[in-house]
């Protein structure tokens, strides 16, 4: 299980936390405009890198509140925690292999 | 290709099964083959024996950056069933397991496949509901699927608890009579053994690094740690690493890699006689032939290449055994583990063509690509060989993301499955 740290609770176990899934996806502003393409990726296509991963966690069992973080999916280790709307300070970089 | 036998049996008996030797090769890459299949699990080792049996094609190569089946192959529970809801997928589901009924005397090789039935159960009104719906469907695709009571249940399998004080009561059941558990190893081992007899070249401790294209854009070979390969199509077959791989020729993948984890107990005598699984409260259980309980738990919240789970997700699947089967609460666990599954947002594999030509990828398996091994290899290798799908895996494409067309069983099983 997970220790997070909720931005407004301090560290908390992954029990009392939804993962949100990939972070930073911005629903088209004009839904009916956009491609058959456009919308795929929009609706289905992830990144699901190897790696680093911006994904959104709300902290369900707790405050209620959704935040961003960055987490290694190779490590499960969180890198950085961040508010909704802003954009994280890390590089992108995978710290570890297995 | 040394046939096994009775005779071969009793000869390597008599001389201390001293003489059975390696049953496969370990041979040095070739510059170029026809067919280069890019992950040695189950699948892709089916699709290799199938695209030298069935298409005659044999200049094959299979890469694997492990050791052959040393993944989700060799991680899974083992249930073999085929009672989907829908069309595609019935079809598909059942392509594999007619294959199942005839591949160790396909093979010469056992691979234990043992047709137990699997029991679905119901506990509440709408399982009852949704599961005889599934009966129904099923009936219609020529797939066997009965309904039983809560008491043909408790006889099916007599461990099951069906009292009343159960905090979800056993309402009934759907079994496929059919359907039942195989030796995972066996499986790889049977087809690598089988491909390697015909000719295919099965390479293991060589990880595809990069997919080389040309001017065009169309895949003309990989990137190895062994170095490059050149190859007239290249199969992708690497399960929860797909996404990984693909993004080495630029595509995007609708798939998100989860930890899925299960675990065995100590072993015992034999006291459970079918597989029985519990989409409701979460369980999944039978026993294998060393006697241990083998039980499937689920997937973590979030995306992950960890190889292992939280131990909440286990506890939370014990905790639905004990309570379904209260004899087995002082069992002791063994092992645990985890594999990474790839799963597509509608829980259907894809299976076919991308937009890139000659490259073509089988995956989003999820949490329950083992039962269709054999059919996914067979329809697969059908797809190398002719640059065409089969019927069977038309319906399974890529593009279904862009038109719509999902097979949604995401929604008809309301679990991972």
């Amino acid at each position: 299980m997970l220790l997070i740290a909720c931005p407004h609770c301090g560290n908390r176990p992954e029990t009392e936390f939804r993962c949100g899934g990939q972070a930073h996806i911005a629903r088209p502003e004009a839904p009916s405009a956009q491609s058959d393409e456009a919308w795929a990726e929009y609706l289905f296509v992830r990144k699901n890198p190897r790696g680093v991963h911006a994904e959104r966690w709300c902290h369900v069992h707790g405050c209620g509140r959704w935040f961003n973080a960055l987490r290694d999916t190779v490590s499960d280790r969180f890198i950085e925690i961040y508010p909704m709307g802003a954009q994280p300070i890390s590089e992108l970089q995978s710290e570890a292999r297995a | 290709m040394r046939r096994f036998s009775l005779t071969s049996l009793l000869s390597e008996s008599m001389r201390g099964h001293t003489g059975w030797g390696r049953q496969w090769r370990a041979p040095e890459p070739k510059p170029r083959y026809d067919v280069v299949i890019v992950g040695g699990g189950g699948h892709g080792l089916a699709t290799a024996y199938y695209l030298a049996t069935v298409h005659g094609i044999t200049n094959v190569a299979v890469l694997e950056k492990g050791w052959i089946g040393g993944g989700n192959t060799g991680r899974n529970t083992t249930i073999i069933r085929s009672n989907y809801l829908y069309d595609e997928s019935a079809g598909l589901y059942e392509h594999a397991l007619k294959l199942w009924e005839g591949l160790s005397q396909e093979l010469n090789y056992n691979v234990m496949f043992s047709q137990r039935g699997v029991l679905m159960l119901a506990h509440n009104i709408h399982d009852v509901q949704s599961f005889k719906r599934h009966v129904y469907a099923n009936r219609l695709n020529g797939i066997d699927n009965e309904w039983l009571s809560k008491e043909e249940c408790k006889e099916f399998c007599p461990p099951l608890d069906i009292g009343g004080g159960l905090r979800y009561p056993v309402l009934g059941g759907a079994l496929q009579r059919r359907a039942g558990t195989a030796r995972h190893d066996a499986v790889a081992w049977g087809y690598a053994r089988g491909a390697d007899a015909r000719g295919v070249d099965i390479i293991q401790n060589c990880e595809v690094t990069g997919i080389r294209r040309d001017a065009s854009g169309k895949a003309v070979g990989v990137e190895t740690s062994r170095g490059f390969i050149g190859a007239g199509r290249i199969g992708v077959v690497a399960a929860g690493h797909t996404s990984t791989v693909m993004s080495m020729a630029g595509v995007s993948m609708p798939l998100e890699s989860y930890p899925l984890q299960a675990l065995v107990s100590e072993p015992v005598k034999p006291v459970f006689p079918c597989v029985v699984m519990s989409n409701a409260v979460h369980a999944y259980i039978s026993q294998s032939d060393k006697g241990e309980l083998v039980i499937g738990a689920g997937t973590d919240q979030y995306t992950s290449y960890s190889q292992q789970g939280g131990l909440h997700i286990t506890t939370h699947t014990l905790d639905a055994i004990c309570e379904l089967f209260p004899q087995f609460t002082r069992m002791r666990m063994l092992r645990s583990w985890g594999g990474i599954v790839d799963v597509t947002p509608d829980r259907s594999p894809i299976i076919g063509k991308t937009p890139v030509q000659n490259l073509f990828v089988n995956c989003g398996w999820g949490t329950g690509g083992f039962k269709a091994t054999p059919g996914s290899g067979h329809v697969f290798a059908h797809t190398l060989a002719t640059g065409e799908p089969h019927t069977i895996n038309a319906p399974f494409t890529l593009d279904r993301f862009r038109t719509g067309r999902l097979i949604d069983e995401a929604a008809a099983a309301a679990v991972a499955h």
